[in-house]
């Protein structure tokens, strides 16, 4: 049951993602796949778990973890602040130039 | 789980947080989809990644944190600083290196996974080799579309029977992932071939795709890192990593499909045929020729206009350009000449990469027109001002179908009044195809750098007002 339980969660999160960005307009899609890039860095959970449960004498399990957080870390982080720096910029006629 | 929830109640507190930090994400994504509430969208999706970092320390049984704790801080430090220092004509590349190195997380913690020899089971065996296998791609592919536009790597090559490569790598990168699906405990040498075969598919892939194509191809790898992320999260058992991970595969999958259909370039012929190969050079030949105008004119024609449409290109942006445009239209809209802006949706590198360009720029968003909202209104302006963008406006792709381009939506700036194109020189341009609408009886061309162009008119327009 809880590996059917886990099928449903991807098929309603595979629906919810269409759904959410169906309604975008032209002008966000870059930010928008920005943004969406920033969300996956949630990768970087995923690589503390890896690199937590990792053996501490085996130096390639070591390696490898360290490579999956750093990796995570920095999707998260950069793609964190290219999107925020986007986005800062999009004003309208009462906040911006006029 | 409720076995391990009774084992660690701290797991059931974890997990709360990784519920309410999927809720926010989705709601983050859709803030995201309103100019208004944009900004506040990705500030909430960042607490909510900070939450979801926090509590993951709490994981019980977990070691190795003061390396955790450096790789995250180095991760951090870099990727923040390199986000702050690059140009918004450069965010292209860096939304490709940042999508890449989480698409090689998502490898690694398979890897990892496999390396402690933790992954059991025909399901999750399978997912954790899938999410193995895009994760691979995306990473190779994206350090290949971030060279590409970085323009560390200049030419797109294709090898002899490209296709045939492609296929043969994909099937050999399968084969080894069915047998490591088959085996009772996988064969580390297979293990490692299929990497090393994966991450080759992803180099192999994206070499030989223009830059023209770049935008649908990073968004594409967006996509698939979504995926590879959503996989391993079922590898690891982590609900927050599927539902983040499916929602943006699904609608970078999404996204991806609108770009391809904007550019009438169909993601499979993006993959197979890049438009620098066999295709370009098509085209009738055009008759008629190129007629000059200078600044003062040009100034003149839309100082006197009561309606122009700008249709800024990626020459305009690397030119850096958008600032002088931006003051010369608050000086013609001065003059009581009402000015907007005609968006492409490929213009830039990506969709909506010039609506950024011009934001930065100060102009509000209200100005600025999409391709379907703006068609119908170039009959009715006087002056079209096309500033280095090209193949958005040629009228061979409505006309002419032996064109390379025929068939994709095109501004129709040819329709105006006036038209006047400011570029650099008599060329064809990046893409190489013949533009006719430089041909035509109401085309004015005014020649410089966008900068340099744009500043003389302003001078101009300056005079005529006093």
């Amino acid at each position: 049951m809880e590996g059917l339980a886990y099928l449903y969660i991807f098929m309603l999160a595979g629906f919810t993602g269409y759904e959410v960005i169906s309604r975008v307009p032209v002008i966000l899609h870059t930010p928008l796949m920005s943004g969406s890039n920033f969300v996956h860095g949630v990768v970087l959970v995923g690589g503390m778990v890896a690199l937590g449960n990792a053996d501490p004498a085996d130096p390639l399990q070591l390696a490898i973890g360290f490579a999956a957080v750093l990796l995570g870390a920095a999707n998260a982080a950069g793609g964190y602040v290219v999107t925020e720096r986007m986005l800062a910029m999009f004003k309208g006629k009462k906040g911006g130039a006029k | 789980m409720s076995a391990q929830f009774s084992q660690f109640p701290v797991l059931g507190f974890i997990h709360a947080a990784y519920f309410a930090v999927a809720v926010v994400f989705i709601l983050g994504l859709k803030a995201m989809s309103s100019p208004v509430t944009a900004r506040r969208g990705v500030v909430w999706a960042g607490y909510a990644m900070i939450a979801a970092t926090v509590v993951t320390f709490a994981w019980p049984g977990m070691q190795n944190f003061g390396l955790m704790v450096l790789a995250i801080a180095i991760g951090t430090v870099v990727a923040w600083v390199s986000g702050k220092k690059v140009a918004m004509t450069d965010m292209p590349q860096m939304v490709a290196i940042y999508n890449g190195m989480g698409g090689g997380a998502a490898a690694a913690i398979a890897a990892l996974e496999f390396a402690r020899g933790e992954v059991h089971g025909p399901v999750v065996t399978t997912l954790a080799v899938l999410g193995a296998l895009i994760g691979s791609v995306a990473f190779s592919g994206s350090c290949v579309a971030f060279a590409k536009l970085q323009g560390i790597m200049k030419k797109a090559w294709r090898l002899p029977a490209q296709n045939g490569v492609n296929v043969l790598l994909a099937l050999g990168a399968v084969a080894l992932g069915v047998m490591i699906i088959g085996a009772e405990t996988p064969d580390s040498t297979h293990v490692i071939a299929f990497f090393v075969l994966a991450l080759v598919l992803g180099v192999i892939l994206t070499v030989p795709i223009g830059g023209a194509d770049m935008p649908v191809v990073i968004s594409l790898l967006n996509a698939f890192t979504g995926l590879a992320v959503g996989m391993e999260g079922y590898v690891l058992g982590n609900p927050a990593l599927i539902v983040a991970g499916i929602v943006v595969g699904a609608s970078g999958t999404l996204l991806t499909q609108l770009m391809a259909k904007a550019m009438n370039r169909p993601i499979s012929n993006v993959i197979f045929t890049p438009i620098s190969g066999a295709a370009a050079g098509g085209g009738e030949a055009v008759e008629g020729e190129q007629k000059e105008v200078g600044a003062m004119d040009a100034a003149a024609l839309m100082r006197y206009a009561s309606k122009v449409i700008i249709v800024p290109g990626y020459g305009m942006a690397v030119a850096g350009a958008q600032h002088k445009v931006w003051e010369m239209t608050e000086m013609l809209e001065e003059a009581g000449v009402e000015v907007v802006f005609a968006i492409h949706p490929v213009a830039g590198r990506m969709p909506g990469h010039m609506n950024v360009l011009l934001a930065e720029a100060g102009v509000p968003y209200e100005k600025i027109f999409d391709l379907e909202e703006i068609n119908g209104d170039f009959a009715q302006a006087d002056v079209a001002l096309v500033i280095g963008a090209n193949d958005v406006v040629n009228p061979s792709a409505r006309t002419d179908k032996s064109s390379p381009i025929f068939g994709m939506p095109i501004l129709n700036a040819d329709l105006a009044q006036n038209v006047i194109v400011v570029k650099r020189g008599k060329g064809t341009g990046y893409s190489g195809i013949e533009n006719a609408l430089f041909y035509k009886e109401n085309t004015r061309l005014l020649y410089g750098s966008a900068q340099q162009a744009i500043g003389e008119v302003i001078q101009h327009v300056k005079a005529m007002s006093v």
